[in-house]
């Protein structure tokens, strides 16, 4: 009975610590990507609230929440309400079986550093992120306008598109570890990483990925010069925000699956695991950052030809060889 | 299909932005550095005075009339010695859009515009100026020009006594 007490409490602590530093490091990835952005473009970015704008983040949260919670007439109020929370809560549900470290013993107890260490863990992240585009497409066509639509559709047709060759990359990541679970997957990179076992299928992985997330060259549910905000055009205060923050909660969990399942986890030499986790992490998230600075949109016609003809028929072969070279090197 | 051209075209880019990352902005940190606009640049409008320290402005309406969006209004008044001269002279700067058309159609080089960028106010009132705000102690960019050493009624030299000037022609004397 005290045991269990016990386990609960740690799990209650781990979830606390987990919600503070994501919720903190998304806040800050948006200052972030818009310091970063700026320098990319040759101004300075924030740089007016606090030392370096580093209150910036503080500020916004004030107008977003400050400001009117505005539902358009005719939309579906309940779908329209509940649709920003769905993908800010879905994004914060990833990291219930992220592994950031190897296991503390504290107290003569082994504590694992993951939430919830589940065997189907790839699976639960995979399931999560399908949900996340619920949010998306709920919020566009709840929204009743032309735009909000055009954004639901459009990130419907990207997930088609991109969850085939997400899956499909990381085949070769759960056949080298044996098993779904993220904790064995990390564990099975202690000597190498995934990124140069498989380095076809993490391009495909980052590929696919940046679709998943939304972001800049597969931003077409929210192309500002074209459809205005997409699915969030209708939103404002803080639900934009529960958008907002979603998508930089997600480009965290992003980073951690890619570090998990390609970067090694925590492994790393010299410095604490966590720090190891958090440096690559943020490592993933710059990468994004960059990739924002750097790339046009393609056409959303574009990413389903790239989709369908190109990566799923280079991760089936992918599949195949890495397929062919275990089962060789195991017999 | 040039495929090497493509890659090469994806990963280009990532380079450049990465060379743009380390190179200090070019902004202007606007209230601590602020930068010296050309001296023809059109800001705050002000009512200069001729090289003898009188007012240039004759009252004659031409800026009012040229002004696209009605912001300047004025009454004019005439001197003992027949100099014409504004009683009451105003610019709603809240309306102005800075265009500078009144300083081209002044014929006596009394408006004109000013670097003077920093005029913004909480109060839209405050931004109504009047003849004693908008009038300077000086010629301006022309610091020459004396409209009634040229034309005019008579003011200075007496009618049609300036240099560039010929009497009134006698209509008598016009007879072929």
């Amino acid at each position: 009975m005290n045991d269990l007490l016990l386990s609960l409490i740690l799990i209650l602590v781990k979830l606390g610590m987990i919600f503070g530093v994501v919720l903190s490091m998304a806040a800050y990835l948006v200052l972030a990507e818009r310091k970063i952005l700026g320098r990319m473009q040759m101004r300075y970015g924030p740089n007016r609230i606090g030392p370096g704008g580093m209150v910036q983040p503080l500020c916004d949260v004030i107008k977003l929440i400050t400001k009117e919670d505005f539902v358009p007439a005719r939309a579906d109020k309940w779908v329209f309400l509940f649709a920003p929370g769905l993908t800010a809560l879905t994004a914060l549900l990833s990291f219930a079986v992220v592994p950031f470290s190897p296991p503390l013993s504290l107290f003569g107890r082994e504590i694992p550093m993951v939430v919830c260490d589940l065997n189907i863990g790839l699976l639960y992240l995979f399931g999560l992120s399908s949900l996340a585009v619920y949010g998306v497409v709920l919020g566009g066509w709840a929204s009743n306008s032309k735009y909000s639509l055009l954004g639901g559709i459009r990130s419907l047709a990207q997930l088609i598109s991109y969850e085939l060759a997400l899956g499909l990359a990381l085949v070769p990541v759960v056949m080298s570890a044996n098993s779904f679970s993220l904790t064995e997957i990390v564990a099975a990179q202690a000597d190498w990483p995934n990124l140069l076992r498989h380095p076809l299928a993490f391009i495909i992985f980052m590929i696919s990925i940046a679709a998943e997330s939304k972001r800049t060259p597969f931003d077409m549910p929210e192309a500002e010069n074209e459809i205005v905000g997409g699915f969030h055009t209708e939103y404002s205060g803080m639900r934009f925000g529960l958008f907002f923050v979603g998508e930089y909660i997600n480009l965290i969990v992003i980073g951690a699956m890619t570090t998990v399942f390609f970067l090694g986890g925590w492994h790393g030499p010299f410095l604490p695991p966590v720090v190891w986790f958090v440096m690559k992490v943020l490592f993933v998230a710059f990468l994004f950052i960059w990739a924002r600075g750097s790339m046009p949109r393609p056409r959303y016609d574009q990413l389903l030809v790239f989709g369908w003809k190109v990566l799923i028929p280079l991760a089936l072969l992918n599949v195949v060889v890495s397929g062919a070279i275990y089962l060789a090197f195991s017999q | 299909m040039n495929l090497w051209r493509d890659i090469k075209g994806t990963f280009q880019p990532f380079w450049i932005t990465l060379g743009y990352l380390f190179k200090k902005p070019v902004t202007i940190q606007y209230p601590e550095e602020k930068r010296t606009p050309p001296p023809r640049y059109r800001a705050r409008i002000v009512l200069t005075r001729d090289p003898d320290g009188k007012e240039r402005c004759v009252a004659c309406q031409l800026c009012s009339a040229a002004c696209p969006v009605d912001c300047i209004s004025m009454q004019a008044a005439e001197a003992p010695d027949g100099r014409r001269y504004a009683a009451w002279f105003r610019i709603n700067f809240a309306r102005c859009i800075f265009c500078g058309l009144c300083a081209e159609a002044c014929p006596t080089m009394a408006i004109q515009t000013t670097p003077d960028y920093e005029i913004c106010n909480r109060d839209v009132l405050k931004l109504v100026q009047e003849k004693e705000d908008l009038l300077i102690d000086g010629c301006g960019k022309d610091t020459e020009y004396n409209y009634y050493q040229h034309a005019g009624v008579g003011v200075v030299n007496g009618r049609g006594g300036n240099e560039d000037e010929y009497g009134p022609v006698d209509p008598k004397a016009l007879v072929p």
